[in-house]
């Protein structure tokens, strides 16, 4: 059992011992190694003051790369850090030398009061150095550094110029280490004891969550991150899942994709939005790259929230959810986990393991829709997800979800029982939609009233008609993220 | 070269004003190299200071038990009202904020009690043990619930010029409307913070992330019941302030201050995100009334316009705030018979404040909307409504606070906008756009924006600073401006070396602090490098005098022969390298040191009447946007913005570009996408950037077109004919709130003037859309 966090920054290896396992790695930085130039603005993972860059093995380039994200500092607990190489913005001047990243900030005037920007510099870091190259939308890859000076004008010109470059070359195996992470910490302030558990396979995390059933599950920590920044709970044990090789598999059938629960967004992206194209879409507004590339659609899942995105689209895919409990597996329908607000169809010492989302008919119609008050990096007020088959005119089968507008995600029955069988006309949809008020009563919060929600929703069946009546038709605002 | 005068050649060429210098910080920026309060070594023995809050909007408290917070591990002190040996006041005008609660408490969030431990994370848990009960009392968390109770924060106010009532009951047409303007919280990235060390004798030095040092110097020497001689107040850089840190950092500098010269430990206080946008004020909002007279024309014969704001619970700098809001009800506009009413509610909510425009922005949106409503209603252009009441002409310059326009150049903007940026044949493409278009539509607006310069305040028209010259010619500059990214110190920087010819790498910009420069007014009012370059200015010309005299004298020349120049100091024939020069005059016993002052001329102002010259000068600019909005989910996206604005003869072309462009942005996100949403219990449930807006990279129009109007020059004396940046570009972003409306419009074939309140959300645009929908029965 490892009880010691080690890490590489710098060419150096980092040993921590004896830290409280939710001190967030920003924490880490400001205070003990005195590396300030990482910013806290908001301690929760909206505004990318503390992007800092995490390297780990690539799974697909050669042997020994190093594949560099960017995430957000704040929120990352320091023993995720464990056994990977970190980058920070005193890591980039070379010899007093600024790296052009840097100097194109200078010579462009892209900063002003300057707090933002050394989590801008390392975004646009991590972007010259993926191994796909300079070659995300600069809207994609900045939606989660927040600047309130510059208008971004700058900025962006400053992406627009920088140039892909080979990733540092970092050597990970003086980290080499195959045990589990079993962390403790006496904490005085709470007067309890605190533990992090890292296990390296899913027969070991079955037995350890088993163990320790009231233990909190972690993956990205970009929700459990805030349970302790923001709520501050006292999450006595916590269970990494991140170390979990099987749950990071993604699996392509010829009937369906598996997911693994450890499956970040930024790796499945690709893979869904060939499924789902609307999906992948939406899932490039889903967070921001920095929490794309720690969060995982099985926490999106698991967490349970009425707001969490994906389960809409996946539940109106038709997606299977897989749940492990010691050495028992049970698979249910999506929508079936999410029982009511705040519960869900997991026993004790039962996790998610996976999520099965099933190829589609071509001829089906699928659409999802996220509504929020800004394009990028919001939560949504609604977001609505339509599967059609029309055959001749007349609609065959069809699944729709909503997430907002209800305490789960939940299909909309009432809806779909007026849809189904019927013909593909403007006069069933004004029936689907009389159905939506059966099937919802929103809430309204400070993200939408419940009149909003409830008409956005109606809209949105009514915008699936249109899209497939004149596939042409410009029906959507295509946020400016989404272009170069 | 001790002693030999030695002739130097300049390589690189000479850069004063006028050039587009980078930021003074910025490769510290990108560096992570600049030092911001929090980025401080922490000294031994830190206290960390965390603020105890009331969960009610408005109660008298009665009980208060912190015996459980006294006993929480890491616990060093615990402090409330009963502990202020001066007095409990925060407040920058009239006394009415306190430090802690003492009895009551007007709105949640208010400072309660202090907590100092040994980590933050002690502070945090301690302060949860605290046994606080209320027991409530009539509270009024918004505009129409003060209105009911008529709770002001003073009497309403009254601006007028002409008979208002009798020209609207003559008018050939007249309507009228009402709408509502939301308020903004200013999101800087680096939120509020103090460090404070204590020193002999009960003296006390606090790092403070604040725009105005000197009050927060002079409150916390209140507190302390000292003299203003034992507190020392000093920011190097804020991470961002806009407003949000000329009142609002008192607060955590006195509790910070108060810890330290009790324990005699250094404490900090820094409020997280959630903690200080509960805790701090934001931009007002508004209600506006209008009701309008005009002819078939579309020239307006008389307006009666009522504002109305929330103060929040205390005064704060809302007179003045409102007060702004009147003076900028006009715009660019010539009212022939005006009144002004303007409201100031008070609110069990936290205290409202400064936010970059002061007010003015919300005066502006309304008599934009008045120009909005007359053209719904005779159907022509808005740009021609507008254009059709500038100022301008003889008898049409008289501002209704009888301060007379002497600097209008609004039409020629406007002209130059119009024409380069196609507003014409846009609109009209626009409008057969949305004819095809069922769903998304698009809108076009350009607008106006005229600002008055100087604070409305007239003795805060005032600025002090220091330069001390070295021996081997390098120059400390200092002055009482502060630095939150403006770029102030870098222009100041630029003043100083053209006044010497010397290159910007001799000059030192040192952080803000009290015991330098004494007695400043806020870094506020767009007015930073006005007042501070001038002072800069003046110092450097003492300096320069001193050093005139003594080479005319050492080298027996006529002072007209000493000139500084980039190659040197010429003395005569002879060109003398100024480190050099400088040693000269030190070994001659010549004094090299220099304070500089400055007050602005001409203005006066008499709030009695509310008559006067409040403002020096006037800051103009336009602003076309074009935008696109979804009629089945209130989408929005703006595609384009073209600007041009006017900064007399920019300091800094590159600095004054990044302010009109940042300023635009972020006023477009408080007419979009930022809204503060209170519940009925006056709690904020927009406290964080998870649910509180601003704008992202992507929010930014694809094609943003931001010039400098080449034409500038300020016509008032202000230092080298520039003119201020800070506030006036943020009012540009009034088009993109009119361009939606023009969008919306068309969903009604342009028959009403669409209901639409600001902030413009996807709902508010929905909504409005539903709306002219139901009143054209489309």
């Amino acid at each position: 059992m490892g009880e010691t966090i080690r890490f590489l920054l710098d060419g150096e290896v980092h040993e921590v011992r004896g830290a409280n396992p939710t001190t967030t790695l920003l924490e880490h930085l400001r205070g003990p190694m005195r590396r300030t130039g990482t910013k806290e603005g908001c301690a929760e993972g909206d505004c990318g003051s503390c992007t800092v860059l995490v390297g780990e093995p690539d799974g697909e380039g050669p042997a020994g790369r190093v594949a560099w994200r960017a995430v957000n500092s704040c929120i990352q607990f320091l023993p995720m850090l464990h056994g990977k190489a970190l980058m920070t913005v005193e890591s980039l001047a070379k010899g007093g030398a600024l790296h052009p990243v840097q100097q194109a900030m200078v010579d462009k005037h892209g900063s002003q009061c300057g707090f933002c920007t050394p989590g801008i510099v390392m975004s646009l870091y991590g972007r010259a150095i993926a191994a796909k190259g300079a070659a995300a939308p600069v809207g994609e890859v900045l939606a989660g550094n927040l600047c309130r000076c510059t208008g971004y004008g700058p900025i962006i010109e400053v992406a627009k110029g920088v140039a892909a470059e080979p990733a540092p070359a970092v050597d990970l195996s003086p980290l080499h280490d195959e045990t589990m992470l079993d962390l403790s910490f006496e904490d005085p302030i709470h007067g309890v004891t605190r533990r992090w558990l890292a296990p390296r396979t899913v027969d070991e995390l079955a037995q350890v969550y088993e163990a320790h059933p009231d233990a909190t599950i972690v993956a990205g920590a970009t929700d459990v991150g805030l349970w302790v920044t923001k709520q501050r709970r006292p999450l006595p044990i916590l269970i990494s899942v991140s170390e979990v090789a099987e749950l990071k598999a993604l699996e392509e059938t010829a009937e369906a994709l598996r997911i693994g629960a450890g499956v970040r967004y930024v790796d499945a992206v690709e893979a869904i939005s060939k499924l789902y194209p609307d999906l992948g879409a939406m899932m490039r507004r889903l967070g921001s790259t920095q929490v794309r590339n720690s969060g995982t659609i099985g926490g999106n899942i698991a967490n349970g929230s009425p707001i969490g995105d994906m389960p809409p689209a996946l539940i109106a895919a038709g997606a299977t959810l897989v749940l492990r409990k010691g050495s028992e597996r049970r698979e249910m329908p999506l929508e079936d986990f999410f029982l009511d607000y705040g519960k869900q169809d997991r026993r004790p010492g039962e996790f998610v393991e996976a999520v099965i989302a099933p190829k589609l008919d071509a001829s089906r119609i699928f659409k999802v829709f996220k509504l929020s008050k800004r394009f990028d990096q919001d939560i949504s007020a609604v977001c609505g997800a339509f599967s059609l088959a029309v055959k001749d005119g007349v609609v065959a089968d069809v699944r729709i979800a909503f997430g907002g507008m209800a305490g789960t995600p939940k299909r909309a029955k009432a809806c779909e029982a007026a849809l189904v069988g019927q013909p593909w006309t403007e006069a069933t949809v004004e029936a689907g939609m009389a159905g939506l008020d059966i099937d919802y009563k929103p809430m309204s919060d400070m993200r939408a009233s419940a009149a909003y929600r409830s008409l956005t929703a109606r809209n949105m069946l009514r915008k699936v008609f249109l899209e497939s009546q004149d596939p042409d038709a410009e029906t959507r605002i295509v946020p400016e993220s989404a272009h170069g | 070269m001790a002693d030999s005068a030695a002739t130097v050649v300049e390589t690189t060429p000479f850069q004063g004003v006028h050039a587009p210098l980078p930021h003074d910080s910025a490769v510290r920026h990108v560096a992570g190299s600049a030092i911001y309060i929090d980025d401080i070594p922490e000294p031994v023995g830190l206290l960390h200071v965390h603020l105890g809050m009331s969960a009610r909007a408005h109660a008298r408290i009665t009980k208060l038990d912190l015996s459980a917070v006294r006993a929480a591990p890491g616990v060093v002190l615990v402090l409330t009202a009963a502990d202020i040996p001066g007095e409990n006041d925060v407040s920058p005008v009239i006394h009415d904020d306190k430090l802690f609660a003492d009895g009551e408490v007007y709105c949640v969030g208010q400072s309660l009690f202090a907590v100092a431990a040994t980590s933050i994370a002690a502070a945090r848990a301690a302060a949860g043990l605290a046994v606080v009960a209320y027991e409530d009392l009539p509270a009024a968390v918004d505009i129409a619930a003060a209105r009911d109770m008529d709770l002001k924060i003073e009497t309403s106010q009254r601006m007028a010029r002409g008979d208002a009532q009798a020209a609207l009951a003559a008018a050939p047409r007249r309507v009228q409307g009402q709408f509502a303007i939301g308020g903004q919280d200013h999101f800087y990235l680096e939120g509020q913070v103090a460090l404070a060390t204590p020193g002999e004798d009960g003296d006390v030095h606090i790092w403070s992330s604040t725009q105005h040092p000197s009050e927060v110097q002079h409150l916390v020497a209140r507190v302390l019941d000292r003299p203003h001689t034992a507190v020392t107040v000093e920011i190097r850089r804020m991470g961002g302030g806009f407003g949000g840190k000329e009142t609002q950092a008192s607060l955590f500098a006195a509790a910070a201050a108060l810890v330290a010269v009790k324990t005699g430990r250094p404490a900090k206080c820094r409020p997280d995100r959630d903690e200080d946008m509960v805790m701090t004020g934001k931009r007002h909002d508004f209600e506006a009334a209008y009701d309008v007279g005009f002819d078939d024309d579309g020239r307006l014969t008389g307006l009666s316009l009522e504002l109305a704001s929330r103060c929040g619970a205390t005064t704060d700098l809302s007179l003045a705030i409102n007060d702004r809001a009147m003076f900028h009800a006009d715009n660019t506009y010539y009212l022939p018979a005006v009144e002004i009413i303007s409201h100031r509610f008070k609110t069990h909510t936290v205290s409202n404040t400064a936010f970059r425009g002061f007010g003015g922005p919300q005066g502006m949106l309304a008599i934009e909307r008045v120009m909005d409503a007359v053209a719904a209603a005779t159907g022509l252009d808005p740009l021609e409504v507008r254009r059709r009441n500038l100022y301008g002409g003889e008898g049409r310059n008289l501002t209704p606070y009888h301060q007379t326009v002497e600097d209008n150049v609004a039409p020629q903007l406007i002209d130059e906008l119009a024409a380069s940026c196609a507003y014409d044949a846009r609109r009209r493409e626009i409008e057969a756009f949305n004819r095809a278009s069922p769903v998304l539509k698009k809108g076009i607006a350009l607008t106006p924006v005229k600002f008055g310069i100087s604070f409305t305040t007239t003795h805060l028209n005032q600025a002090g600073a220091l330069i001390h010259l070295y021996a081997d010619g390098s120059i400390m500059l200092n002055h009482g401006g502060t630095e939150m990214g403006q770029g102030l110190h870098v222009k100041v920087a630029q003043i100083v070396a053209q006044a010497f010819q010397v290159d910007m790498a001799r000059i030192k910009v040192t952080s803000t602090v009290t015991d330098k420069v004494p007695n400043t007014s806020a870094t506020a009012a767009s007015s930073g490098a006005d007042l501070n370059g001038m002072a800069a200015l003046n110092a450097a010309e003492t300096i320069k005098a001193r050093l005139v005299a003594f080479a005319a004298k050492k080298w027996g020349v006529e002072p007209h022969e000493v000139a500084f120049t980039p190659d040197g100091v010429r003395v005569g024939g002879e060109t003398f390298e100024f480190g050099w020069f400088a040693r000269q005059a030190y070994l001659a016993r010549i004094s090299l040191s220099a304070t500089g002052f400055y007050a602005t001329p001409k203005i006066h102002y008499d709030r009695a009447t509310h008559t006067g010259r409040p403002f020096f000068y006037f800051a103009y600019g336009a602003a076309c946007s074009e935008v696109l909005i979804d009629t089945l989910t209130g989408e929005m996206k703006v595609t384009r913005a073209d600007i041009l604005h006017d900064v007399g003869k920019s300091l800094n072309p590159a600095i004054d570009l990044g302010q009109i462009e940042g300023g635009f942005i972020q006023g477009m996100g408080w007419l979009t996408t930022e809204e503060l949403v209170y519940d009925g219990e006056g709690r904020l449930r927009t406290h964080a950037p998870s649910t509180y807006k601003i704008p992202t990279c992507g929010d930014r129009p694809a094609h943003l077109d931001v010039r400098l109007w080449k034409a500038g020059r300020n016509v008032e004396a202000t230092v080298h004919r520039s003119k201020a940046v800070g506030e006036p570009p943020l009012m540009l972003a009034i088009s993109v709130y009119s361009a939606i409306n023009h969008a919306v419009a068309s969903v009604g074939d342009y028959k009403v003037l669409p209901r639409l309140d600001a902030p413009a959300t996807p709902e508010a645009i929905l909504m409005a859309c539903e709306d002219v929908k139901a009143r054209t029965h489309v």
